[in-house]
């Protein structure tokens, strides 16, 4: 199960999809907003998807980790738009037949999100907002004054 | 010459101030060529030290890969999900 919601996640979904007799264990990540980078106070984060790309991949990601670790389901949510602190913005259920490789393959399946997905983070603080990872975008002073001489 | 689309996400949307723009390309054009032409247009929108990621057809596209009339084009700032 793949969701990209706008509405709040129910964990309980998800666990549900992927919970089956053949299985021994069940984890779940839970992604929640944070009210904090460092030192400065997050109000409230929003997230941007590119929806068709991020279904896709959030789907090929699903099947990567069952193929490489032998699982029966793995079941993925995700949240867009604006979500409040403390609320979850990512929901992660591995099925799997044995506890090992659950938590190998949810630990896997997070980074794999937070790498490949065209889903976008923008921290909203008291004095401005800030895009997530984008620090290597900050342009330079010659940068600057380059684009200035033009 | 070919028109394509180019859709622009989060920090680029931004930064353009539009979600999404025309170009006007010679036929045969690869990814490479669009995004010259996508930092001529909008020098603002990433350093020229750092790559503009383009996604065809919502899947990554290399450099190299050629672009066809008709193709979705979007450029994909750096992803921070989770």
């Amino acid at each position: 199960m793949i969701e990209l919601t706008s509405q709040p996640l129910d964990p309980e979904k998800f666990t549900t999809a992927v919970r089956r007799g053949t299985n021994g264990a069940v984890v779940t990540f839970l992604g929640t907003t944070r009210d904090n980078f460092e030192g400065k106070r997050v109000l409230t984060l929003e997230y941007e998807a590119f929806d068709e790309m991020a279904v896709k991949k959030l789907e090929e990601v699903r099947q990567e980790l069952m193929a490489e670790f032998g699982l029966d389901d793995l079941a993925i949510g995700h949240r867009t738009g604006a979500v409040a602190i403390g609320e979850i913005s990512l929901v992660v259920a591995v099925g799997s037949p044995h506890r090992k490789e659950g938590f190998y393959a949810c630990h896997k399946a997070v980074d794999r999100i937070k790498e490949v997905v065209p889903i976008w983070k923008k921290e909203v603080y008291e004095d401005g907002s800030r895009w997530v990872a984008c620090e290597d975008h900050e342009f330079s002073h010659e940068h600057e004054a380059a684009l200035e001489r033009n | 010459m070919m028109q394509l689309t180019v859709r622009l996400f989060a920090l680029y949307r931004e930064r353009a101030g539009t979600k999404e723009f025309s170009l006007e390309l010679p036929g045969g054009s690869t990814v490479a060529d669009l995004t010259d032409a996508v930092r001529l247009r909008y020098p603002r929108l990433a350093p020229p030290d750092v790559k503009i990621v383009v996604a065809v057809n919502a899947d990554y596209a290399e450099p190299e890969e050629i672009l066809h009339p008709g193709d979705d084009v979007c450029l994909i700032p750096p992803v921070s999900g989770g």
